[in-house]
């Protein structure tokens, strides 16, 4: 039990050396504390805490994948697309705008959903990667003029390059060391983006300098921006739905079921995991450029690891490993947020509550616990 | 020179601060495998009812009492209530779940006491300075770096000397197995939860002249104190040789 003595003299050095860090350092003090977790949690990745790791479970408990596309699901999907190509002109611009947004965060979502649904890794950092994307198109945008379209573009490239960067050092492990690495590497993140306001505006933020146009569409307007939050909406389920039917995805689902047993019947498991990871993380850079051009502004909050506690949230209420829950969880949280805030101050109470009963009482998240009840009621 | 010493001194006196943290932190995951992403609201929480104890009694040392009794009672029934049905289902689910519970505790934080910094004035018998050697240094920021080593003397004591913490160790070790040779294990893990915690809100209050007290002062806590933790063992090894590890 060294673990007593380990945490004394670790506090006494990193409040030293944050103390005379910032005091000397301002800049880089912040990434020095980062980087001794990093470098730790690397050398150390399986004897962290002096606890072996073997029989913590990193899944999720509920175990579900995708289900065959049937012609019943066609029937109902084409339903939902003509009800939300439908619903904008039947609402004012306020709801357009908070659906605009809910598709958003729902790529979002989706994309933490590969990540910790299917493949079995809870990340807390997966805000750096929209980061990532956002500032791509807002800070391209200020410096050099780049249309937001390129940098939307640019965004998911820097995403996907990050997450493979910080992949490569993160899928050595997995369970709760996989946590901490990614909270720890995206806060290295979120440092560059506070500490280097020269470019991204610090806590202060940055403004996207021109909204684009879509395919000749004004996007200041409500209606443009909807429909072009749909059509990518639908594109990242449409292309993640076949990901995973195809054996690809069945790996990642491997993966998360008993990677040990992948690993024996002749699986790279860290490549797979790395791969799942830097898909993740490349749609994650889409929602967050898209988001930049909605939101028209992005500051370092939008990294914060609180912003990756928040999808990781959307993603449970909905239902982890259920693949359009996750969007339902955006919703869900958007609304909450958004209409529940402007009844009643404690929509954050409100949540929290909902989301811990959710944790205790129904794992599965609402679009899992309410599949499993529509696949049951015909029998 | 003496800029550096009072450097010297503030780092120390921050390291306590992430000391009663850690070893919060560092005790719960040890034995219950569970990150506790709620131990900074603990802290922040025993800053601000440390702060309502203060405005209405008028004695800090009545606060820094009697503070952390409400912040223990309130993790004690989170560990009871919520933590304990999950642990057959699997540590992650805890760890969302106690991810939760930060809302829900920031919300009642902001209610309360609302979004503004509020501030505890240093206890006057500790407003002095002292005069060491070449430099002044304040009293209050004394106490707690002593505060600190107690702390640790005492902690160490309850782990290493008594049987107790002979059965938190075994816990530590093999739960099971502990839970086989008569430890109550169920007990055991509220206890040690309820420390945890006990320390957290001793931080906040202790914390509260110095950085103030704020909603949001949770999480600027949580993190450095998760790098001490995830750093405290690599360090107890490095001390000694690597193969007792």
């Amino acid at each position: 039990m060294g673990s007593l003595r380990g945490a004394f003299a670790g506090s006494l050095l990193i409040g030293i050396c944050d103390t005379f860090g910032k005091a000397y350092f301002q800049t880089v003090a912040l990434f020095l504390i980062y980087l001794t977790m990093i470098v730790v949690l690397l050398i150390r990745p399986q004897g962290l805490f002096g606890i072996k790791y073997s029989n913590v479970a990193a899944a999720p408990a509920i175990t579900t994948r995708v289900g065959a596309v049937t012609s019943s699901t066609r029937v109902a999907e084409l339903a939902a697309l003509l009800a939300l190509v439908l619903l904008p002109f039947a609402v004012g611009d306020y709801p357009r705008a908070l659906v605009s947004e809910i598709f958003i965060y729902g790529i979002f979502a989706m994309s933490l959903d590969l990540i910790f649904g299917f493949t079995g890794l809870m990340s807390l950092g997966h805000a750096a990667f929209f980061g990532l994307g956002a500032y791509a198109v807002a800070v391209l945008g200020a410096q050099f003029g780049l249309n937001a379209w390129l940098g939307v573009i640019a965004g998911v490239g820097l995403a996907a390059s990050g997450a493979a960067l910080i992949g490569v050092f993160c899928v050595r492990t997995s369970g709760i060391p996989f946590l901490m690495l990614t909270l720890a590497l995206s806060q290295l993140v979120y440092t560059v983006a506070l500490k280097w306001r020269d470019v991204t505006g610090g806590s202060d933020g940055i403004a996207v300098a021109e909204r684009p146009s879509f395919f000749g569409l004004d996007l200041s307007r409500s209606l443009p921006m909807y429909f072009m939050a749909l059509i990518f909406f639908v594109l990242t389920y449409w292309g993640l739905r076949r990901l995973l039917n195809a054996p690809l995805g069945q790996a990642f689902i491997g993966l998360r079921e008993n990677e040990q047993r992948m690993a024996a019947i002749g699986y790279r498991t860290r490549a797979y995991k790395l791969l799942s990871f830097t898909i993740a993380g490349a749609l994650a850079g889409l929602a967050g450029g898209l988001y930049a051009i909605f939101n028209g502004f992005i500051s370092s909050d939008a990294v914060y690891w609180t912003a990756s506690g928040d999808v990781l949230i959307m993603t449970m209420l909905g239902g982890a490993g259920t693949l359009i829950g996750p969007a339902f969880g955006a919703a869900i949280f958007l609304l909450m947020k958004n209409v529940v805030s402007s009844h009643s101050e404690h929509w954050m109470a409100i949540i929290g509550g909902v989301f811990v009963c959710c944790v205790m009482f129904f794992p599965a998240g609402l679009w899992g616990t309410a599949r499993g009840i529509l696949q049951r009621a015909p029998k | 020179m003496d800029l550096f010493v009072a450097q010297l001194l503030n780092g120390l006196v921050y390291g306590m601060l992430l000391f009663l943290m850690a070893a919060g932190l560092s005790l719960i995951f040890g034995l219950m495998n569970v990150v506790n992403l709620a131990h900074g609201s603990f802290f922040m929480l025993g800053a601000f009812i440390g702060y309502s104890i203060f405005r209405s009694t008028g004695s800090f040392w009545v606060a820094f009492v009697l503070a952390p009794i409400p912040v223990i009672a309130l993790g004690v029934v989170m560990e009871v209530v919520f933590l304990r049905r999950l642990y057959r289902r699997g540590h992650m689910d805890q760890v969302l779940l106690t991810f939760g519970f930060t809302f829900v505790f920031l919300d009642l934080v902001q209610s309360v006491w609302g979004r503004s910094v509020l501030r505890l004035p240093v206890p006057a018998a500790l407003q002095e300075t002292v005069q060491i050697g070449w430099g002044v240094f304040s009293a209050y920021r004394l106490s707690l770096i002593a505060f600190g080593f107690a702390v640790a003397g005492l902690l160490w004591l309850l782990l290493e000397r008594s049987r107790i913490g002979a059965m938190v160790r075994a816990g530590v070790d093999d739960a099971a197995m502990a839970a086989g040779l008569g430890a109550n294990i169920p007990a055991l893990f509220g206890g040690v939860f309820g420390l945890g915690v006990a320390l957290a809100a001793l931080g906040g209050v202790a914390a509260a002249p110095i950085l103030g007290v704020y909603p949001g002062m949770d999480a600027d806590i949580l993190i450095p104190a998760f790098i001490v933790t995830v750093s405290a063992v690599w360090v107890a090894c490095a001390a000694r040789s690597r193969a007792a590890c």
